[in-house]
């Protein structure tokens, strides 16, 4: 016994544990949520992301270490982000007969998500630098985090705040768009789609492209979109205010 | 090997944006300059296929690329046990917001351009 508790002490200190229980962990919830037949509330990040708080929580490894192993694929995001031209580039024709309405579309969505986050927080009594954390929650984890950290949040905590929109976002959205009446015809997938982009960045864009095809080019292309609108827009506007 | 070279290209696009932004300063981050050098780079044909083999595999694995930094939530538990309930209805209801008003705007963008065409 003691010889296996050595060696769980080994490995649970070696980058391998962390890149090892998050693949794992993954590739089991991605498996029980399709089993799930791809039910809202079976979203694989969510699950993965609360069963390995809990196991680092009871074993005692902290954060450092896990992060040790998990940074490898954390690093992807930012080859991630240079991807996302592709789907930009791929819709070129679409972007270019249809840019204003997605345009005024993704700036309406970005801003009001961002403001009402503030508003919020702010009449919540929120301490000012969870408030600021807030502000770029519908931008994806690692572009959140730069703009965080200029704005004067906690970079950290906003790509945490980024992470659970993106979840709230592919939960839910479904019912908010029924309940909105928006079709599912081509036009009402786009819509779908786009909005999901916007406002939940690629945890939302991940759920789009599971659900149709149509809905996922188009969150591909408002998740791009809404990268290069909030980085010029929320650092302006608090240089601004 | 396709989806090889197009991991290249993209950290090498990502680098050079690393670089930019730092060097000049820009109100960008260093990958979104790297997606706007991505955007310049696919009109060379050659570019394509490396960049769809790899960008399709990211992309389509993206949510799982989230979890590493979700798990930091734990990190932050003083807060979450402060501020938790607020901090998640105050997320709830953003995202809801923004996803009403972008999918209303373009339905009414529609409506709109589909009454000239009429």
């Amino acid at each position: 016994m003691p010889k296996f508790v050595e060696l769980w002490v080994y490995l649970a200190a070696t980058p391998l544990f962390g890149l090892t229980a998050t693949l794992v962990t993954y590739v089991l919830a991605q498996a029980l949520y399709l089993r799930l037949r791809q039910a809202p509330w079976a979203n694989p990040v969510l699950w993965t992301v609360l069963t390995l708080a809990l196991v680092l929580l009871a074993t005692g490894i902290s954060y450092q270490t896990y992060f040790a192993g998990a940074q490898f694929i954390h690093f992807l995001l930012g080859p991630a982000v240079v991807a996302l031209g592709w789907p930009l580039w791929e819709r070129r024709a679409e972007l270019r007969q249809r840019w204003r309405p997605l345009l005024l579309a993704a700036l309406a969505g970005g801003v009001s998500a961002s403001a009402s986050a503030l508003a919020m927080g702010w009449a919540f009594g929120l301490p000012a630098e969870v408030v600021l954390s807030l502000a770029p929650k519908s931008v994806t984890a690692p572009v959140a985090m730069g703009i965080a950290d200029k704005i004067g949040g906690i970079p950290a905590l906003a790509a945490v705040f980024a992470v659970i929109t993106g979840m709230v976002g592919a939960l839910s959205a479904k019912y908010l768009f029924d309940a909105l009446k928006i079709p599912t015809d081509p036009p009402g997938w786009m819509a779908r789609g786009f909005a999901l982009g916007t406002a939940a960045h690629g945890i939302g864009a991940a759920r789009a492209l599971q659900v149709n095809a149509d809905a996922g080019a188009y969150a591909g292309l408002a998740l791009g979109l809404q990268v290069v609108l909030a980085s010029l827009v929320i650092p302006l506007a608090f240089r601004l205010f | 090997m396709n989806g090889l070279r197009g991991l290249a290209l993209l950290l090498a696009l990502q680098s050079l944006g690393e670089l930019l932004a730092r060097g000049l300063s820009l109100p960008f981050p260093g990958p979104v300059i790297g997606m706007l050098l991505l955007l310049l780079a696919l009109r060379v044909p050659a570019v394509r296929e490396p960049v769809a083999a790899c960008a399709s595999f990211l992309l389509s694995h993206l949510s799982l690329l989230f979890v590493p930094v979700g798990v930091g939530v734990m990190t932050h538990m003083d807060l979450v046990s402060q501020y938790g309930v607020r901090m998640l209805l105050v997320i709830v209801l953003s995202t809801w917001i923004g996803l009403a008003v972008t999918s209303l705007t373009l339905r009414l963008a529609k409506g709109k351009s589909d009454a000239e065409i009429r």
